[in-house]
């Protein structure tokens, strides 16, 4: 991807520092890219494979790493040794691949749910009048909210991070950085924010896994639940939160009447997600991202 | 055996020692804020210090106990009444079937717990019985208690009913305190001024101060002016989003310090310049509005050190 940083640029270039005396921080780089998130979840697994005793949390994040651990069971500089060993396996993967999963998420676009919502926090909004798509599309420079839903929907985005709130998946755009949506937070955040919300600040999607504050700009409601702590769905039976840093995600748009549809069978428990296993090729991705794309994505047609 | 709640208070919650090791999808550790005055109230009824107890904030609950139990409120000073009579804190107390318990003003703080003899008896979830709210999770109900609600109490403590606790090793509750921090994450995004101004200022805690953070009033404080990377925000003060480490002091726009408490969210685009010691996260949480603090800049060396002489604390409680 042209101006996207590659692998090899990060190589040996993390920086390492503390957060008290519980956490190591590992900033992988300042600024967002395919390959920074890559090797911040691949150090995370490599990590997670060693069960050193004492780390009691290790949190991938978009361009770097939370370790937490227990300074009384793992000393710090012996944390650091470790976590720099493993920085340098990572680095000398020479064919760096992730074991993930292709999810298919069906957003209703334009819903009444965000439309509503927006509608009364639009004092202080950056475009008081419209909606925020059609502020998302003004500020990328596209024709209009239907031309940025297309190219909302038309790619698939990286799971980069899981967090915030329980359960809630930041995700990365995988194309070329020049043609990446970005679009600013909300000058104040809201208090209110509908649960399974579509959102977008900055470079990244996300998915609200809970109602509550935000500031990501809305575009649309997602039919299927991402967080259920009481676990009543089948996609769910393991563990209450639904994504995984790593996941790769496709959004599909759908109307009125498949949501509905969807949310009945969210209700019966009967919903299940569509998804299959894939391997994402970072060296592949960054060659050539719209057929790699292309190739991914027929991976959810097939099944 | 239950508690059937007749006054919720402002925010009762069930809480322990905290859920861990769901961090990295956004489930924060939660727990007591001050785990040393709910490990004492634990100690006084003769828990172990696993049990759930309640967490009363300001304004606290008025309960009634199903059966006779032995219950102890510490933490924040508070009048306690039982039947409308004074009863101690820090001291276990004996109940009757049907004493109705109830508190006063606060005399400073912000917390004080109730444990009862059996612990509060909620289900676990990912191993803990705290309360995450937002997440409605754990706790009654994943909620706040409410008037009408049935809190159960469980009928297995192992432990001796203390008679007391040395009056040394209450916790304290100033108007004025040292909060000790290690420098670090962002802190080279602060210019040299910046950071002075940090450590030699005197700050005030705001009213927004909960579970999640403490938000501190005082001087503007300088964030170095760059490009921003990609994916980052706009402001010298935004990153790309990273975790957060807990205890860990933000300074969105260079305005009003935020130290993330034990329910913060799990990450966030606001760079953290330096993180409250393990030690002092307790003291941070004892904290009330207009508290005036000093962030004082200590080494890893100390930052150990002072944890080592929490846990002699604690070993000299529970033996």
């Amino acid at each position: 991807m042209s101006d996207t940083l590659s692998a090899d640029s990060l190589k040996g270039t993390a920086r390492y520092t503390w957060g008290g005396d519980e956490f190591l921080f590992v900033e992988i780089s300042e600024a967002m890219s395919l390959a920074a998130n890559f090797k911040s979840n691949s150090m995370a697994t490599r990590l997670g494979g060693r069960a050193l005793p004492g780390v009691t949390e290790i949190c991938p994040a978009n361009a770097s790493l939370l370790v937490r651990f227990d300074p009384d069971v793992l000393g710090a500089a012996e944390l650091e040794a470790a976590t720099r060993e493993i920085e340098v396996e990572v680095d000398n993967t020479t064919h760096p691949v992730l074991n993930t999963r292709l999810i298919e998420v069906r957003v209703w676009y334009d819903d009444p749910y965000t439309r509503e919502t927006a509608a009364r926090f639009r004092s202080g909004h950056q475009r008081p009048e419209g909606t925020d798509l059609d502020f998302a599309a003004e500020v990328n420079n596209l024709s209009g909210a239907a031309e940025f839903i297309r190219r909302h929907h038309s790619s698939p985005w990286l799971v980069s991070m899981v967090g915030f709130v329980a359960g809630l998946p930041f995700m990365f755009q995988m194309v070329p950085r020049e043609q990446q949506l970005e679009v600013p937070k909300y000058l104040s955040p809201r208090t209110d924010t509908p649960p399974l919300t579509v959102g977008h600040g900055g470079c990244f999607a996300c998915i609200y896994s809970v109602r509550g504050a935000g500031g990501y700009q809305m575009f649309g409601i997602a039919a299927a639940p991402i967080f259920d702590p009481a676990q009543s769905l089948a996609d769910f039976k393991d563990f209450m939160v639904f994504f995984k840093p790593g996941d790769i995600v496709k959004f599909r748009p759908i109307d009125e009447d498949e949501y509905k549809i969807i949310k009945g069978q969210v209700e019966a428990g009967t919903f299940v997600y569509k998804q299959v296993p894939v391997t994402f090729d970072l060296a592949e991705a960054l060659g050539d991202p719209e057929s790699y794309n292309t190739k991914l994505l027929e991976n959810l047609n097939d099944s | 055996m239950t508690l059937e709640i007749l006054e919720p208070g402002l925010s009762t919650t069930v809480q322990d020692r905290g859920r861990f090791g769901h961090y990295n999808v956004g489930i924060p550790q939660g727990g007591s804020m001050d785990q040393l005055s709910a490990e004492i109230v634990n100690a006084l009824v003769g828990n172990s210090l696993e049990e759930a107890v309640l967490e009363c904030t300001y304004l606290g609950p008025k309960f009634r106990t199903s059966e006779p139990a032995v219950i102890a409120v510490g933490g924040a000073p508070v009048d306690v009444k039982v039947n409308g009579a004074t009863a101690p804190q820090w001291e276990a107390i004996e109940l009757a079937a049907d004493d109705e318990v109830s508190f006063g003003f606060l005399q400073g703080g912000t917390r004080y717990y109730v444990a009862v003899r059996g612990g509060i008896d909620v289900p676990l979830v990912l191993g803990s019985r705290s309360t995450y709210a937002l997440g409605a999770l754990g706790g009654y109900l994943g909620r706040k208690l409410a008037a009408g609600d049935e809190v159960p109490v469980g009928d297995t403590a192992s432990g001796d009913v203390l008679t007391g606790i040395a009056p040394e090793l209450r916790p304290a509750f100033p108007a004025e305190t040292e909060i000790r921090v290690l420098l670090g994450l962002y802190d080279h995004r602060l210019t040299a001024s910046g950071l002075a101004t940090l450590l030699d200022s005197t700050w005030t805690l705001t009213p927004v101060a909960d579970r999640t953070g403490l938000r501190y009033s005082g001087p503007q404080i300088e964030w170095k002016a760059r490009e921003q990377p990609f994916g980052a925000g706009s402001d010298p003060s935004n990153i790309v989003d990273a975790g957060y480490a807990v205890g860990s002091i933000q300074i969105p726009g260079g305005n009003e310090p935020i130290v993330l408490h034990r329910d913060a969210v799990s990450g966030g685009g606001y760079a953290m310049v330096a993180t409250v010691i393990s030690a002092d996260m307790d003291q941070l949480a004892r904290s009330a509005p207009g508290t005036k603090t000093r962030f004082v800049a200590v080494t890893m060396e100390e930052a150990v050190a002072a944890r080592a002489e929490g846990k002699a604390l604690r070993r000299s409680i529970w033996g």
